[in-house]
């Protein structure tokens, strides 16, 4: 049984986060696997889960959804091994720090040394990301300036967009993967979602071909030709 | 915006491209073909007082900037006449407000609706911008173009501030606030916020906030003002307002009602109660309308209230109404290579939730058009936000620049579809088949097909 929880989509998911949720489960689904998707909203006990998910949101919630984290499990469960999607307001929560309205600096959860402050301008558009020779394509929408701590690997080069400040977007830990590519940031990039499906089965995958492929084939040349 | 541009000139007002003369002008410089402006002065009709020589001369270019726009087929010619008289007279949109009795229409979902309804339940010459052009050159050219006692204008969310601080409206209809078009428009919440400061009055103010109750965004964006009259009508999408718009804690839902610990809660003082019947002020308003959905009789209620506080009758204006059966182009039925259509506007995830429930009953083929170009947001994330997976049991045919996320969308859902780059591929069938399209494509479709 493989348990994808969405942490408090009510408070992250602004942007159609959800949907990285149902990619991960349907695409595990498809190759066999038994897959149980959980929804974590206000009020609720953090459930038991191999993978979780945290989207996209605005400042207020995500100050929130940093003071509810903190206080339950979730903190020592990603040190013990459990896989991570974290999208925008997601990413600058695992940090040590973050600002958000005005210059008002919050502690994070302080899973990951990185600090993000408010940029001078807010980022929106398309993305290119460089991921190890993969192009990884997305949206941003968001005002954060990160910067990695010693010792932390971003996710990829920026190609297209700002991603944490313009030459590399997101991080890398672990089982921890981050990024400012929002909403279904894995609809759009199959082979990203099976990475972290990978990570958290710890098996290879059967390859799945879907109309997610030529989403994914259409998007790359669109931004690589502009 | 970049430096020296003035605020309100907004590229992103797409509808009718300004004209390359309108790009260049200054504030300070006379516009072109200043004579020929000078002569069309001439024919302002029933010139009112409170205008000036620099008014007159801003709605005569606004005029012929339109006029020209028309004749050259570059759109419905209303944005670029009300750039340029803007440019040329800043005060132009107080000036011609004033004196005026105005209702302004706002929210995500509706606006265009709303506003048809308060314009034909009003009867009689009503000014309004019922070409889509929301901001304040579209209302600048709505009342250069009617002298009518009477405006009801649909304002964009984002323009709110701005338009009351110009108009003065006697009421302002706030109809919902949802997740639209995130790369443009700021975030849901921060929205309520810019609403409530700019609605916020000192007590008695005469302007009336006429406000869904139903709708935690609006009832905080309302919580400050003056006078308020609260509008219990169904409203089926909440997933933006699940946390306290105050507080962030999670509202509470019992039945009809919600609160928050804080003590944000939905008013019990509702002047207007759609259950069932309709009941404004007390009294029962019947209600039978040609449009479809109950989202419509939602917007029809708000439409009544309004123009309740202007002294309309509901049960007379209400019988107008009722006969409203086609705004601008949506729920109306077209004819394409062979096809019958019925062109269904939507454009954020409250939208499509609201078209869905109309169109899932049966097992008939859908089609869906999918743009994200300026107009319709450039980002198209909210498709996983749209509970698509209502429509398991139909074919959906994907349209559309951005059909390719569309049917990655349907089928992570569940949903049967087929990706359509040529639509003349799509078998005719002899049944009406619904054509749900967001913005842009909307348009496209309306413009290609043609009426029954
Ligand atoms: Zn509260």
């Amino acid at each position: 049984m493989l348990r994808i929880a969405t942490l408090f989509p009510d408070l992250l998911g602004t942007y159609g986060d959800g949907g990285n949720g149902l990619v991960l489960a349907e695409r595990a689904r498809r190759r066999g696997h038994d897959v149980r998707l959980i929804t974590m909203e206000l009020g609720d006990e953090l459930p038991e889960a191999e993978i979780y998910l945290l989207g996209g949101g605005e400042d207020g919630p995500q100050r929130l959804a940093r003071d509810l984290l903190i206080e339950g499990s979730f903190v020592s469960r990603v040190h013990d091994g459990a896989t991570v999607l974290a999208v925008c307001a997601g990413l600058q929560i695992l940090g040590e720090t973050f600002s958000v309205e005005g210059d008002d600096e919050f502690e994070g959860l302080g899973i990951v040394d990185v600090r993000t402050k408010r940029g001078r301008s807010r980022a929106v558009g398309e993305m290119l990301v460089d991921v190890g020779g993969r192009e990884l394509v997305g949206f941003e929408n968001h005002g954060g300036e990160t910067s990695l701590g010693e010792g932390v690997a971003p996710l990829g080069r920026v190609r297209r967009g700002r991603g944490n400040d313009g030459t590399v977007d997101g991080f890398r830990k672990d089982s921890i993967w981050a990024t400012y590519a929002h909403g279904p940031v894995l609809a759009l990039n199959p082979w990203f979602a099976d990475e972290i499906l990978q990570t958290a089965l710890g098996q290879e995958l059967d390859p799945l071909v879907s109309v997610a492929d030529d989403l994914y084939s259409e998007r790359v040349a669109a931004l690589s030709l502009r | 915006m970049t430096g020296g541009t003035p605020y309100w000139f907004q590229p992103a007002l797409l509808e009718t491209p300004p004209l390359s003369g309108a790009k260049v002008l200054q504030k300070d410089q006379p516009p072109p073909g200043w004579s020929f402006c000078v002569f069309w002065l001439v024919s302002v009709k029933s010139m009112r007082n409170h205008l000036s020589l620099r008014d007159h001369v801003a709605m005569g270019a606004a005029r012929l900037v339109n006029a020209t726009s028309r004749a050259l087929k570059r759109g419905s010619g209303t944005v670029a006449g009300g750039q340029v008289g803007l440019l040329i007279s800043p005060g132009l949109l107080k000036n011609l407000a004033r004196g005026r009795q105005t209702v302004l229409v706002t929210g995500t979902n509706g606006k265009t609706t709303t506003t048809a309804m308060v314009r034909a339940g009003w009867g009689g010459e009503v000014a309004t911008n019922d070409t889509g052009a929301n901001m304040l050159a579209g209302h600048v050219a709505a009342l250069v173009g009617s002298t009518s006692e009477r405006a009801v204008l649909e304002v964009d969310e984002a323009w709110l501030a701005d338009a009351l601080t110009s108009i003065q409206p006697s009421v302002v209809v706030l109809l919902n606030l949802s997740r639209d078009q995130l790369d443009r428009a700021s975030e849901v919440r921060q929205m309520a916020e810019r609403w409530r400061t700019c609605l916020a009055g000192p007590p008695g103010a005469s302007r009336v906030v006429v406000a869904n109750a139903n709708d935690p965004l609006v009832v905080y964006a309302a919580s400050d003002a003056a006078r308020v009259l609260w509008c219990d009508v169904p409203t089926d999408w909440q997933a933006d307002a699940r946390s306290c718009p105050r507080c962030t804690r999670a509202l509470v839902r019992t039945g009809e009602s919600w609160h928050c610990t804080c003590g944000f809660a939905k008013p019990t003082t509702l002047g207007v109660t759609l259950r069932g019947a309709l009941m404004i002020h007390g009294q029962e308003v019947p209600l039978e309308l040609s449009l479809p959905g109950h989202f419509n009789e939602a917007n029809a209620a708000m439409a009544l209230a309004a123009l309740s506080e202007v002294g309309v009758d509901p049960v007379a204006a209400a019988s107008r109404i009722n006969t409203v059966r086609d705004v601008a182009g949506r729920f109306t039925l077209r004819r394409w290579h062979g096809h019958t259509l019925e062109l269904l506007l939507a454009k954020n995830p409250s939208g499509f939730d609201a078209l869905i429930s109309t169109v899932q009953e049966g097992d008939k083929d859908l089609w869906i058009a999918i743009n994200a170009r300026v107009a319709d947001g450039r980002d198209p994330s909210w498709l996983y936000d749209v509970p698509f997976e209502r429509l398991r049991g139909h074919r959906v045919w994907c349209l559309g620049d951005r059909r390719l996320d569309l049917a990655t969308r349907l089928e992570y859902g569940g949903v049967d579809f087929e990706v359509v780059s040529d639509p003349d591929l799509i078998p005719v069938s002899t049944d009406t088949t619904a054509l749900l399209a967001n913005y842009t494509a909307f348009s496209e479709w309306l413009e290609r097909s043609d009426s029954c």
